[in-house]
């Protein structure tokens, strides 16, 4: 890192504003970080997981006596041996720890095994005999409502319709269509895992590797019938997130495990289990009509989405309400109609993950502009540009945007960039790669424009705040902090920028970050791109307290200056159930891409050249965190434009493996320029704007513009498949 | 589950012999994935890794069974471009590292990447027991999905391979750039002095397998003594042939249609470039006898 004068003549380094190194980082790069995967406990055993290969089946026997007798085996537990209540969920409680009498998924737990070997575990797991009376699944995501009703109140999640100005004006110029989103998972590298160690009062300490330390808290705690103080959580190494980690998986089967045997029990999924275990990006079907004037001016937008919630609701009623509040994009339309469903299907469940609903509606809205300009005879990027969004936009929920929205801008800073020489003859940055399909024939260029929108933090009235505590001490005659949290770092660089933030308030350069646990108060998810803004803000407003008590000392002799305080983000509303008016949300993200794509059109071979992106940040307190944000949300949005897919037929996954499910590689991403704004937001803490989705969304769009542009054809399906480029 | 140590090919034989159920390991990229996998549960591995004999290769060319594919790439790409074009292709760095033909051979997966250039430059695969060696070619050795022609006691020792006799081009198409699987592949090695050409399809058939009609299609085609320009009538019909010569099915990487037509495509391509190249070195071969 180069520091600046400024920086180099500062009291303390590793402010904010700066890019120190994370603690982290060689420690991953050489293979030494001790993930959930790695916890040992002296004594402990193992547990394994029985699932259903059915979709959807009656349960109609569960046998565990032969499965009991395996010598090595301590435990066999199915749904009677859950003490408290057999439901949880994020939103609605409608999913059980063990299944009881009826499985809504392939892979959905019905047992589970105690064991003093993982194998002798898995073994002892397929001796379990259930029968099952197999039923037909219900998998049509735009017909589920009106079919077999999976759960008792039907299979709607959530309809949100949006109604504002005219639902009946008509436009001159008039494009639709039909788009579909695969689904997409999350693919976080390091597989589901934890270590439950009981103690003698009954009560059990879980180390987990997850992104919401309380709310997995209160759903195992519910479960296991005990109050909450008796379960305690301590935040593993966690392998990435995006989202899955979000709802529970092994938290309450470890822990039964450990209170039922009195021994510390670990459980690690593999990699395939590691599909059945985690909920995925919701699939989506999305109607779109778009009215505009010659101009190009946008004069309405109609649109209908269905988005595939699986077995359970666990985020779904959000993710619907995402898609239809962010459901135009980043442009000013004074007439708008949508309605959104989330349904229940016997398809795999699906939640939270980066994007969130707004990933699926970009898709669409981003299509339909570039549809809208071919039918106007206008660039992608003008006709983007007319109907810019800017601060003082109205939202289709009403909602003025009361900070930076440079929408036009971003677009032009991505247009102006230099465009990637012409087409190598170097094989590896050629469609095919190495695997030498092509030395140029049939490689046509394409570049495809897109931005999109993001709301940040929770929304629709959700009470959104952090817990942090700040404590300052003489250590060898100066002062250190240590801060204190229960939010969640998953990856993303959390640590870092608390230790930034506390050193930038308090001017203490040695910040110690103690492990992340439920000794306090809830730090919320690390979802929403919020932690930054809610968390850190929760630091900063601790050290604000703190400084009032040092009050300019630097010694402070014996005295411990101890601060704990929670903070929220400005209140949102909940929608309007019939019109979906209401300052629904705190804070909106922008970021618009620039794809550059080579595609073999003979073969259907597709190498993204160029993946330029521009967004704002607000303002970038770890610069380098910031733009590696930018990169993983382009290549996780690259990767559902041309590989990502959980493929299902008949609601059974047919490639839970990293072998058929794919995502890219060096080879696939290219390098990227990115330009980062800082507008900063008057409202958010140093002005900073959420930075992990923005990018997920527009990056996708973009880079199927370009290989329409490279191919002519419609592509209204993403992940855009070879076949669906030699149209075989 | 016993772990079989032999230091030797001849105690690995006799190994094999009295444990038929042992399945041999060398870089264990499969073999290790399926145990993991608990996909299968053999009652011994039978470790190569110490077995001398398997991991050389002589000139030829005789290549052991354990050469890990780096080494192909690295020592063997000028005598066996095909080969080390495939080697290319296989998975990562650290795959490759470990990776061989034997286990691609013994795996006998349709996906295999060295199969096809194997079938199209006419590889025997050496076999032995303890009831001595035997001698299989490439296209008797494939006989189902993941079956293969060696008998229980068995073992893969060396593939035979004579050092390229002309151009050689394998393609693979995968749904990503590197570190991918094959939806279909294509190898194709020309042998000018034979005045014939050999093809095979990989991930198209329930084995690989060599398509005899566009190899003979080509034979009679092509004028190898005084090469001319191909036309792309004749590029045409080889992708056509090739493209027949395979029975694809719909999976999860790929459906029929589409592994059809990029087999031609990739015939077509990869007998352009190797035909380049023999005009290209027949040219060179000119200037110099006039000089």
């Amino acid at each position: 890192m180069t520091l600046t004068p400024a920086e180099l003549t500062s009291a303390v380094s590793g402010g904010i504003g700066t890019s120190p190194q994370r603690p982290d980082g060689n420690l991953k790069v050489r293979g030494e970080f001790a993930y959930a995967s790695d916890l040992w406990h002296e004594d402990m055993i193992w547990g394994a997981t029985l699932r259903s290969p059915h979709p959807y089946a009656r349960i109609t026997s569960v046998d565990i006596t032969e499965a009991l007798q395996v010598p090595g085996v301590y435990a066999v537990l199915t749904h009677s041996d859950v003490p408290g209540r057999n439901l949880y969920g994020l939103e609605h409680k409608d999913q059980p720890v063990l299944a009881v009498d009826v499985v809504r998924y392939q892979g959905e737990p019905i047992a589970l095994v105690g064991a003093d070997h993982p194998e002798t575990a898995r073994r002892a797991m397929k001796k379990i005999v259930v029968g099952y009376e197999v039923l037909e699944p219900v998998v049509d995501m735009e017909t589920a409502a009106d079919d077999t009703p999976l759960h008792p109140g039907g299979n709607l999640v959530r309809h949100v319709p949006i109604r504002r100005g005219s639902q009946d004006v008509a436009a001159e110029v008039v494009v639709t269509g039909r788009y579909e989103v695969g689904m997409q998972d999350q693919a976080f590298l390091g597989p589901e895992s934890g270590l439950a160690v009981p103690a003698d009062d009954g009560s059990v300490d879980l180390y987990i590797a997850t992104q919401w330390l309380h709310v997995d808290r209160s759903q195992v705690a519910a479960a296991l019938g005990l109050p909450e103080e008796k379960v305690r959580l301590t935040l593993s190494g966690v392998g990435g997130a995006f989202g899955g980690r979000e709802d529970l998986s092994m938290q309450v089967h470890a822990c039964l495990l450990a209170l039922h045997t009195g021994k510390p029990v670990k459980m690690v999924y593999n990699r395939e289990e590691s599909f059945y275990g985690h909920v995925h990006r919701h699939p989506a079907v999305l109607y779109y009509e778009h009215g505009a004037d010659r101009t190009g001016k946008l004069v309405y937008v109609r649109a209908r989405m269905y988005l595939d919630g699986g077995a359970y609701a666990s985020s779904t009623p959000a993710v619907v309400a995402n898609a239809a509040t962010l459901g135009v994009g980043p442009y000013e339309v004074d007439n708008v109609t949508v309605d959104a469903y989330g349904v229940y299907t016997n398809n795999p469940p699906c939640g939270a993950m980066r994007g969130f609903g707004a990933v699926q509606a970009g898709f669409a809205y981003e299509s339909q502009m570039d549809k809208l300009a071919e039918a106007l005879g206008m660039s992608p990027v003008d006709v983007r540009v007319r109907n810019a969004m800017t601060e003082g936009s109205v939202m289709p929920t009403g909602q003025v945007v009361d900070s930076a929205a440079p929408v036009a801008q971003l677009l032009k800073l991505v247009q102006d960039k230099p465009l990637p020489a012409g087409t190598s003859s170097d094989l590896r940055e050629l469609p095919g790669g190495v695997s030498n399909t092509t030395h140029g024939e049939g490689v046509v260029r394409g570049v495809g424009y897109a931005v999109g929108i993001k709301n940040i933090c929770f929304s629709e009235g959700y009470d959104d705040y952090s817990t942090a505590r700040v404590r300052v001490s003489m250590v060898n005659g100066s002062l250190a902090a240590a801060v204190h949290t229960a939010a969640c770092e998953v990856g993303q660089g959390l640590v870092t920028i608390m230790q930034q933030i506390v050193r930038t308030e308090l001017g203490i350069e040695l910040v110690t970050v103690l492990p992340m646990d439920t000794t306090i108060g809830n730090g919320g998810s690390t979802s929403a791109s919020r932690q930054t803004y809610v968390t850190g803000g929760a630091v900063k407003a601790a050290c604000a307290l703190v400084r009032d008590r040092l009050a300019g000392r630097t010694d402070i002799g014996d005295e411990v200056i101890d601060e704990t305080t929670e903070w929220r983000h400005r209140a949102t509303e909940a929608i309007d159930p019939e019109t979906g008016q209401g300052n629904a949300h705190v804070q909106y993200g922008f970021a618009a891409h620039r794809a550059v794509v080579d595609v073999d059109v003979e073969l259907g071979l597709v190498r993204v050249v160029a993946l330029d992106c521009a967004q704002d940040v607000g303002r970038a307190l770890n610069p380098q965190a910031v733009v590696g944000q930018i990169q993983g949300g382009s290549a996780q949005g690259l990767g559902l434009a041309v590989m990502e897919e959980i493929q299902t037929s008949g609601g059974k996954v047919r490639n839970p493996s990293f072998t058929d499910y794919l995502i890219p590689t060096v080879l696939d991403m290219p390098p990227m320029s990115i330009d980062v704004l800082e507008l900063a937001d008057p409202h958010a803490p140093y002005g900073i704007r959420g930075v992990g989705e923005p990018p997920t969304i527009s990056s996708t769009p973009a880079i199927v513009a370009a290989i329409r542009a490279a191919t002519g054809l419609a592509l209204t399906r993403v992940p855009v498949r070879p076949e669906h480029l030699t149209v075989t | 589950m016993d772990f079989l140590r032999p230091e030797t090919l001849a105690e690995a034989l006799e190994l094999k012999a009295s444990r038929p159920d042992a399945v041999p390991i060398a870089g264990g990229t499969d073999v290790m994935v399926e145990l993991n996998f608990d996909h299968r549960r053999p009652g011994a591995l039978l470790d190569l890794t110490r077995v001398p004999e398997l991991r050389q290769w002589s000139d030829g060319l005789r290549i052991g069974a354990a050469v890990p594919y780096a080494r192909i790439i690295d020592e063997l790409g000028t005598a066996l471009p095909g080969l080390a074009m495939a080697a290319r292709t296989v998975g990562s760095p650290q795959i490759r590292n470990r990776g061989t033909v034997g286990g691609n051979l013994g795996a006998a997966s349709p996906a295999g990447d060295t199969h096809p250039v194997l079938l199209a430059s006419d590889a025997v695969i050496e076999v032995a027991s303890t009831r001595g060696p035997r001698m299989i070619p490439a296209t008797e050795f494939y006989l189902g999905v993941k079956r293969n022609a060696l008998e229980p006691d068995e073992l893969i020792v060396a593939v035979h391979l004579a050092p390229a006799a002309g151009p050689q081009q394998f393609a693979k198409v995968g749904t990503r750039n590197a570190m991918v699987i094959a939806v279909c592949s294509f190898a194709i090695s020309l042998f000018p002095g034979e005045n014939r050409v050999g093809a095979a399809v990989g991930s198209a058939a329930p084995t690989p397998r060599r398509a005899h009609e566009a190899e003979a299609f080509l034979a009679a085609e092509l004028d190898f003594a005084t090469p001319k320009p191909l036309l792309d009538s004749v590029k045409r019909e080889f992708g056509e042939l090739v493209s027949r010569a395979a029975s694809p099915i719909d999976d999860v990487r790929g459906s029929a249609a589409y592994r059809e037509h990029a087999l031609a495509v990739m015939a077509r391509r990869t007998l352009g470039w190797a035909w380049q190249e023999l005009l290209s070195r027949k040219n060179r071969g000119g200037e110099q006898s006039c000089a």
